[in-house]
């Protein structure tokens, strides 16, 4: 169809497009035409093929489109000059695809003549504008290295780009990473009913963030990519892991007609956003005030004028406040800016606040941490976006530097810091780049949203117990580092001794016991035997030992409120029950250890008590002594008083 | 239609100052410097007790042969001075009040920006903006 509607136009020179370019030419024709005709998103594939040879591009969109090509004014003169256009008086299909190729011909380095076209060329790049109708997808030539405005995502996108490129572009994406061009992401993504392979292969990229989503570039080649795409996948996910808060996106998001699609919110992303906006604010549906934002910013070590601005974006109201879409708004801009995008001139329509309330009404992320989970358990995909969100957890513990810059080599590296932080956490093999790396990634990022397995398994549980996967104390262990980096921003929110995850404020019972190292154990048994279960030994300290933990531990810290003790207790003693649902055989093993340690323990802690009371008997002493003094000094006041001239 | 604004600090240093035709930039920052004596007078011809019933449009200034300089003072003593063109005749008071209104809403939503220290320069793009729109557009 392309072909006939090149050639059958015809009143320019004959055109010989290779089946990418024909697509693609006619992509953008339609997006032309359709700009002109006031709605682009429509299918323009369809709309491509339905009517080519009927339709005239405006010359509005095509003029904003030969200017994103970046050439020379003369130069684009001369093309449309050449082209025909101007003779015509009009840019129809073959005029349009003229001036098409002699944008790549110029953008080539040729002379911008008519033979120019009729050799074989890279398809014309266009610089991504967030404008609809301006967003041109990069060619696979371009994918092969010209420095793009996105840095990341883009290897994989570009797979799916271009059937006939697509061996090309699989083999560079590895180390493209940085210099992909424009991912054909968005159009991927707009490809809904796509063949399974491809539905597949989405999801396995959703961790790229869809960068310059040059939104409309459908292309029946994405699905041709799919095919041979999961294959070359994984080299590609490993550049994804560069992408520090690149947070995968839903296929579906990206299916309204908003032509920005970097500047949109990703499930995952609105998922992330709000748990940190969680660990700032406990309610969402406050404020955060501008000092606890402005420090919780400044870690992510963007200069403190791109800072500003972003907040004069986001902060839409100018209260000097970020309520959560605010907030969220403002996390996307810096993670976009992180990661190489420049900052736009306006808040994208995307990123507005009445449009994230409306796209993400608050109820919906604690869905989405349930579907997390279930999203979590299988496959590729998770490991993907949760490696994306453990590295953007890390990064939003260290704010590394952008790292589109980071090759192939760097990924590795990258990965191995992320296996440091998570040491064993995830069983997966590090030599297994990806899925390792997103699998151990998965029950980390999870633990911030929502300690994925873990909670999971807690979730049948009421009272919290903790994980009975060692593993996952390590998890915790290596949370906890990340806590510490956020503990300034965040409001002593639970327990004293150790610092919930972000994404895990409202349940400050889990995190705590997964934190709870065996020593903690002790003093928490301590308690709890000495309340309630003490006549229940070893069967009911394993159940015990776990709920009253939590709540214990709590009341650990303030070491004389040990009448709270009991109530906790026992309240966790009811659920305890059922919390011990999974001993834990390193539990049981503990627990005559822990035995001992809980009379210790006890020992102390009545030493402790004695010592209190006392103290506190005598503060009541000096408290009256004083009472008598103020009403003493009282009534010589009132005695002078009088003698006082007003 | 300005032909300089400009925001002064209480310690009577610039906040932001910026001038249309830019050639003349000093001439402009040598008129708002010396406006700041007459704004000073200004204020402090009020006495401390009317503090509070100040009002915060001062007027005009001084005019000298081309130009008009008008101030506006806020409760915390920052200053803002508008130079307007003396052959712009259609510019009424009621015209200078608004801008200056504006200015002063603006000014506010750079301070609620937790990222701007007080002192510093003003760097925001929405001020900018927002100063642009008043200045005489010179073609």
């Amino acid at each position: 169809m392309e072909a006939a509607a090149g050639g059958g136009c015809g009143s320019g020179p004959p055109l010989l497009l290779s089946e990418g370019e024909q697509q693609c030419y006619s992509e953008l024709f339609a997006r032309c035409a359709g700009a002109a005709g006031g709605g682009p998103g429509c299918g323009p594939p369809e709309a491509a093929r339905a009517a080519p040879g009927a339709a005239t591009a405006a010359a509005g969109p095509v003029a904003d489109l030969f200017r994103a090509s970046q050439l020379p004014a003369e130069t684009l003169h001369q093309i449309t000059e050449l082209c025909g256009a101007k003779r015509v008086g009009y840019f129809g299909p073959t005029q349009f695809y003229v001036a098409l190729k002699l944008i790549a011909a110029a953008q080539s380095g040729l002379p911008v003549r008519i033979e120019s076209i009729k050799c074989e060329l890279p398809l014309p790049r266009f610089m991504m504008s967030k404008t609809d109708g301006e967003i041109r997808f990069g060619n696979p030539a371009e994918l092969l290295g010209t420095k793009m405005q996105i840095p990341y995502l883009i290897t994989e996108k570009n797979t799916f780009k271009r059937m006939d490129d697509e061996d090309k572009q699989e083999t560079q994406s590895p180390t493209m990473s940085p210099l992909a061009s424009p991912p054909s992401s968005p159009p991927h993504y707009q490809r809904v009913p796509l063949s399974h392979g491809y539905s597949k292969l989405r999801s396995s990229t959703e961790q790229m963030h869809p960068a310059p989503y040059d939104a409309r570039q459908p292309l029946v080649q994405p699905e041709g990519a799919s095919t041979g795409g999961p294959g070359a996948k994984p080299p590609r996910h490993q550049t994804s892991l560069i992408r520090s808060f690149s947070v995968e996106r839903e296929p579906q998001d990206n299916n309204s007609n908003y032509p920005d699609e970097p500047w949109r919110i990703t499930e995952e992303q609105r998922e992330y956003y709000v748990n940190q906006f969680r660990s700032l604010q406990p309610d969402p549906s406050s404020f955060i005030s501008g000092s606890v934002a402005k420090n919780f910013f400044t870690k992510s070590k963007l200069s403190i004028p791109e800072l500003s601005y972003i907040w004069e974006l986001s902060d839409a109201d100018c209260d000097g406040a970020l309520t959560l879409p605010e907030f969220c708004a403002a996390f996307h801009l810096i993670v976009a800016r992180k990661n190489g995008y420049p900052l736009p001139e306006g808040l994208p329509p995307t990123l507005q606040p009445e449009y994230l309330q409306a796209a993400f009404p608050k109820p919906k992320w604690e869905c989405a941490l349930f579907d997390s989970y279930s999203e979590s358990m299988p496959a590729n995909q998770q490991p993907r976006d949760l490696n994306r969100m453990e590295l953007s957890i890390k990064d939003m513990a260290d704010f590394p530097v952008p790292i589109q810059d980071v090759t192939g080599d760097d990924k590795q590296a990258l990965k191995n810091t992320v296996d440091e932080v998570l040491p064993k956490d995830m069983s997966e093999d590090p030599a297994t780049p990806k899925d390792s790396n997103s699998l151990k990634a998965r029950p980390r990022s999870r633990s911030y949203s929502s300690t994925s397995i873990e909670e999971a398994m807690k979730r049948g549980e009421d009272p919290p117990t903790p994980p009975p996967r060692p593993q996952k104390t390590h998890s915790r262990a290596s949370s906890l580092d990340l806590n510490k980096v956020f503990q300034p921003s965040v409001p002593a929110t639970k327990s004293g001794l150790l610092p919930p995850p972000p994404a895990l404020p409202p349940r400050p019972c889990p995190s705590q016991p997964e934190q709870a190292s065996e020593a903690e154990l002790h003093p928490q048994l301590n308690r709890a035997p000495s309340q309630a279960a003490e006549s229940s030994p070893t069967k009911k300290d394993l159940p015990y030992s776990q709920p009253p933990s939590k709540p214990i531990r709590r009341k650990f810290r303030p070491e004389n409120q040990a009448t709270e003790n009991q109530e906790p207790s026992t309240t966790v003693g009811g659920p305890a029950s059922v919390a011990a649902a999974k001993p834990h055989p390193t539990v049981q093993k503990q627990s005559s250890k822990q035995k001992k340690a809980i009379q210790t323990a006890i020992r102390k802690n009545k030493e402790a008590n004695a010592v209190l009371a006392r103290l506190n008997s005598e503060l009541q002493q000096q408290l009256k002594e004083v009472h008598q003094e103020r009403i003493a000094l009282e009534n010589q006041l009132e005695q002078l008083r009088p003698v006082t001239v007003l | 239609m300005a032909v300089c604004v400009a925001v002064i600090a209480k310690e009577n240093y610039p906040l932001y100052i910026r001038s249309v035709p830019t050639e003349n930039e000093l001439k402009f920052h040598y008129m708002v410097h010396t406006s700041l004596d007459v704004v000073d007078e200004k204020i402090s011809a009020m006495g401390k007790a009317l503090v509070d019933q100040r009002e915060l449009y001062l007027g005009l200034l001084y005019p000298t042969e081309d130009y008009k300089v008008y101030g506006y003072v806020t409760n915390s003593r920052v200053k803002f001075v508008m130079v307007v063109d003396s052959s712009n005749t259609a510019l009424r008071d009621n015209e200078i009040r608004s801008m200056f209104r504006k200015l002063h809403s603006s000014y506010t939503d750079v301070m609620c920006n937790p990222f701007y220290n007080p002192g510093d320069r003003i760097q925001s793009r929405a001020f900018d903006s927002m100063v642009t729109s008043m200045m005489i557009q010179v073609c």
